[in-house]
C-alpha cells in the first residue's frame, strides 16, 4: 500500500483549512468519502477509493471552474454506528453534500437513512446488500457499482449452467452473507438446482474455515458458495486447496485484490463477478493509466473504480443544476442524478432506475493461470457479459417503496 | 456409514483431527504467554502482534532474501526474539513494580501500534506464502483428507511445546528462572545476573510466538490481523489452564481445540464463544484454572 494513513489524515485535515477563505470567495461542493481505511474491506475500498475519488475531481476539472470541491475522509470501521455518527456529523456540522462510497452492508444501510432524515445525497460503491434497492430503497440513495443479486444472476448462474446443481453454502453471518445467500438461492433453485446445506460462519472473528469445509465437502454439494468477502474468502479458497477438496468453489464476491492476494498459483481457475476489471478495454485501460500517477503499485477493483465513477456523475448533474441548487435539497438533486444518463471510463455508458438502482454490465471472469498471465495484475478472462438490462434485479420485484408510490 | 450422535462417524473423526490441529496453535500460543506471564507477571498482550510479525518475518525472508520455510523456522523467531529483547528493555522492564494492570496497558498499546503499522504497510487482505514443496499434499486416511502440512504443525508444536515444558521443568537453567521468580533478590545474591535472564525469557516466549507464526504462515492468510484473532482465544485457553501453568496451557490449548471444533459442527454459530463459555464455568468452579496453583 502506497498511500500511507498519515498522508491521508494530513491532506484531509489541510484540506479544511483554507476553505473559510475560499467559501468566501466561491461555493463549494463538499464530498464526503465514507470508507474501511483499517480494517477487513480495506483493501477492497478504502485509501484507494479515496484516492479513485479525488481523481473524479480532477477528470472533471473544477480547478478551472468558478467553484470548489472539497473531499473529507471518514473510517466507519465497518461499524453501523460509527458510520451513520460521521454521515450526521458531516452533514450537520461540516456542509457535507453527499457522502459516497460506505463500505459494507450494514454502514451502507445505516448511511443511507441518515442521508434520507437529513436530505442529502448517498451514493453506496462498496456495499452489496441488494436490500438498498429494495424494501429498504429510499429517493436520497443511489446503489452505484453491484449488489447481490448481480452476484448471484452472474457468478450463481454461471455455475449452474456449468452442471453445479447442488449447492452447500458457507455464509458469513451477517446482513451481508444472509442477502447474497438468499438471492444465489433463488438463482440456484430457479435453474432447477437445489441447495443441501448451509452453515453460518462467525463474522469476523473466523479464520479456520476447514471444519466448514469438511462439512460442505461431507453434504456432497456439487458447488461450495462462499457467501463472504475479504479475508474470509481468501482463507476458505487457500484451506479448500489445502484439504484436497475437489467440489466447484463459488467465491459470490471476490474482487481483484483478493486474487492478488491469493496469487495465482491458488486463485487459478476461480469464477468470479466484477462489473470492472483495470484491462476490459480501451476506456478503462485509459481510466487505469490516469489513476496510476495516484496509485502506482495497485490496480483498482469495482467498488473503487466505481467510487470515481460515482463521483463523476454527481458533478456532472451538479453542475448542470448549478451549484447553489446542487446543494439545497438532497431528494431533487437525486432525482436530477438519477434522470442524466451515466458516461465515464469505469463503466461506460449507464442509466440509473427510479429505485436507485444504476445499471452497466456485469462481468464474469475466470482467474488466469499462473502461465497466461503476461505481467503484474494480469488476471482475468472475460467469459461471459450479462448486458445492463439483464444484470440486475428487475424493478419490480424489488418491492421498493418509491416504486410502489 | 457408522453414526456418532446422529452424524455420519467420517465427519466426526475429521472434526476431533481438525480441533487437535487448531489446539496445536492455541497451545503453542498459550505456552509463550505462560512462559512470559509465569517469570515475569506481566500479561502480555503483544503476542498477536508478535505472532503476526513472525509470519511477515517468514514471507520477507522469502521474498527479498530468498531464505526458504525451514530456514524461516529457525531465523524467524530469532529475529522477532530480537525484537522482544529491545521491547523489553526499552519498556516493559520499567514495569515490573507496578501493577498488571500496566503491563497489559502497555502491551495492548504495543500491539495496536504494530499492527497498524503493518496495516500501513501491507493493508488488509494480506501476502501468500506458499507451503514448502516437500509437505505439500495430503494424505488419505480413509475418512478424511488429511494435509500433509497440517499433520506437520501439530508434531511441529508438540515437539515444541515439549521442548520448553522440558527446559524449564527439569534443567538447571530451568530451576534458577524459576527461583528467580520466586525471589529475585536472593537468586542476584548468588551472582546471577537476573535482569538478563528476564529479558531473555521474554525474548524466547515471544519467539515462541513467531514460531507459530512461522507455523501459520501458509495455511492462513499472512495479514496483519491475524494475530488479533487468535489473541483474545489463546488469553481464554491460558486463564482455564491457570496463569503462568506450562503444562495447563498446553493440555488446555489441545483440549479446546477438540471442543471448538466439535462446536462446529453441533453448532457453528457458538463456535466462536464456545471457549468463553468454558471458561466461565471453569472460573466459577476453579477460579485458579485447571491446572492453577490455588488463587
Amino acid at each position: 500500500m502506497t498511500i500511507s494513513r498519515r498522508t491521508l489524515i494530513a491532506s484531509a485535515a489541510a484540506s479544511t483549512v483554507p476553505l473559510a477563505a475560499a467559501r468566501a470567495q466561491k461555493p463549494t461542493l463538499k464530498i464526503g468519502v465514507l470508507t474501511d481505511l483499517a480494517g477487513p474491506y480495506q483493501d477492497i475500498v478504502g485509501p484507494l477509493a479515496v484516492e479513485a475519488a479525488r481523481q473524479a475531481v480532477e477528470d472533471f476539472g473544477v480547478a478551472s471552474k468558478g467553484y470548489a470541491v472539497e473531499i473529507l475522509v471518514g473510517d466507519h470501521q465497518n461499524k453501523p454506528d460509527i458510520g451513520a455518527g460521521i454521515s450526521r456529523q458531516w452533514y450537520d456540522r461540516d456542509g457535507v453534500d453527499i457522502v459516497v462510497e460506505g463500505g459494507s452492508s450494514a454502514v451502507a444501510l445505516a448511511a443511507s437513512e441518515v442521508a434520507r432524515d437529513k436530505n442529502k445525497v448517498y451514493i453506496n460503491s462498496g456495499g452489496a446488500t441488494s436490500d438498498l434497492t429494495g424494501i429498504r430503497c429510499n429517493a436520497n440513495t443511489l446503489h452505484w457499482v453491484y449488489d447481490t443479486f448481480m452476484l448471484g444472476r452472474s457468478t450463481g448462474g454461471a455455475l449452474v449452467g456449468a452442471g453445479g446443481t447442488s449447492w452447500f453454502f458457507i455464509t458469513a453471518d451477517y446482513a451481508f452473507g444472509h442477502a447474497l445467500t438468499r438471492d444465489v438461492s433463488g438463482f440456484v433453485e430457479a435453474a432447477g438446482g437445489k441447495v443441501v446445506g448451509k452453515v453460518a460462519t462467525p463474522f469476523p472473528a473466523t479464520t479456520d474455515f476447514s471444519s466448514y469445509l469438511l462439512q460442505a465437502q461431507a453434504s456432497g454439494a456439487k458447488v461450495i458458495g462462499l457467501a463472504n468477502a475479504g479475508a474470509d474468502t481468501i482463507n476458505c479458497i487457500k484451506q479448500a486447496k489445502e484439504f484436497g477438496i475437489t467440489q466447484t468453489l463459488g467465491g459470490l464476491l471476490v474482487f481483484i485484490s483478493d486474487i492478488h492476494s491469493l496469487g495465482l498459483a491458488v486463485a487459478q481457475g476461480l469464477a468470479c463477478t466484477e462489473s470492472f476489471y483495470w484491462d476490459l478495454n480501451e476506456r478503462t485501460r485509459a481510466f487505469s493509466a490516469r489513476i496510476r500517477k495516484r496509485v502506482p503499485e495497485r490496480r483498482l477493483g469495482m467498488a473503487q473504480a466505481g467510487t470515481y465513477s460515482s463521483v463523476l456523475h454527481y458533478l456532472k448533474a451538479a453542475e448542470a443544476m448549478g451549484i447553489a441548487e446542487a446543494k439545497k435539497d438532497g431528494a431533487l438533486t437525486t432525482a436530477r442524478l438519477k434522470a442524466m444518463p451515466a458516461d465515464d471510463d469505469v463503466f461506460g455508458a449507464g442509466i440509473i432506475r427510479p429505485d436507485g438502482r444504476k445499471l452497466h454490465p456485469s462481468y464474469l471472469f475466470e482467474v488466469k493461470k499462473p502461465s497466461e498471465s503476461k505481467g503484474p495484475w494480469d488476471y482475468y478472462k472475460v467469459m461471459a457479459t450479462t448486458p445492463s438490462d439483464q444484470a440486475f434485479r428487475p424493478i419490480k420485484d424489488g418491492a421498493c417503496p418509491l416504486i410502489k408510490a | 456409514m457408522f453414526m456418532i450422535l446422529g452424524y455420519p462417524a467420517p465427519l466426526m473423526f475429521g472434526q476431533l483431527l481438525l480441533g487437535l490441529i487448531n489446539g496445536a496453535f492455541y497451545a503453542l500460543l498459550s505456552l509463550g504467554l505462560a512462559v512470559i506471564f509465569g517469570m515475569l507477571n506481566i500479561v502480555n498482550f503483544a503476542h498477536g502482534a508478535l505472532f503476526m510479525l513472525g509470519a511477515f518475518v517468514a514471507w520477507g525472508l522469502l521474498n527479498f532474501l530468498g531464505i526458504n520455510y525451514w530456514a524461516a523456522l529457525i531465523l524467524a523467531p530469532l529475529v522477532v526474539g530480537a525484537f522482544g529483547v529491545v521491547l523489553e528493555k526499552a519498556f516493559i522492564s520499567r514495569l515490573y513494580k507496578l501493577d498488571h494492570l500496566y503491563g497489559l496497558l502497555l502491551t495492548f498499546g504495543l500491539a495496536l501500534v504494530i499492527e497498524g503499522l503493518a496495516r500501513n504497510e501491507f493493508g488488509s487482505s494480506g501476502v501468500p506464502y506458499p507451503i514448502p514443496s516437500i509437505l505439500q499434499g495430503a494424505a488419505n486416511l480413509g475418512f478424511m483428507f488429511m494435509p500433509i502440512y497440517r499433520g506437520w504443525v501439530v508434531l511441529a508444536s508438540a515437539i515444541m511445546c515439549l521442548i520448553t515444558w522440558l527446559v524449564i521443568e527439569k534443567t538447571s537453567i530451568g530451576a534458577t528462572l524459576r527461583a528467580a521468580t520466586e525471589n529475585a533478590p536472593l537468586v542476584q545474591a548468588f551472582g546471577i545476573n537476573v535482569p538478563r535472564m528476564i529479558t531473555l525469557t521474554y525474548a524466547g516466549g515471544v519467539a515462541l510466538a513467531a514460531f507459530a507464526g512461522v507455523l501459520a504462515a501458509p495455511i492462513y492468510s499472512v495479514n496483519p490481523n491475524m494475530g488479533a484473532n487468535f489473541i483474545i482465544t489463546v488469553f481464554a485457553v491460558v486463564v482455564i489452564g491457570g496463569m503462568g501453568s506450562i503444562l495447563g496451557s498446553i493440555v488446555t490449548g489441545f483440549g479446546l481445540g477438540v471442543i471448538e471444533g466439535l462446536t462446529k459442527v453441533f453448532y457453528p454459530q457458538g463456535s466462536s464463544v464456545v471457549i468463553f463459555v468454558v471458561m466461565v464455568i471453569v472460573l466459577l468452579v476453579r477460579p485458579a484454572g485447571l491446572f492453577g496453583k490455588g488463587a
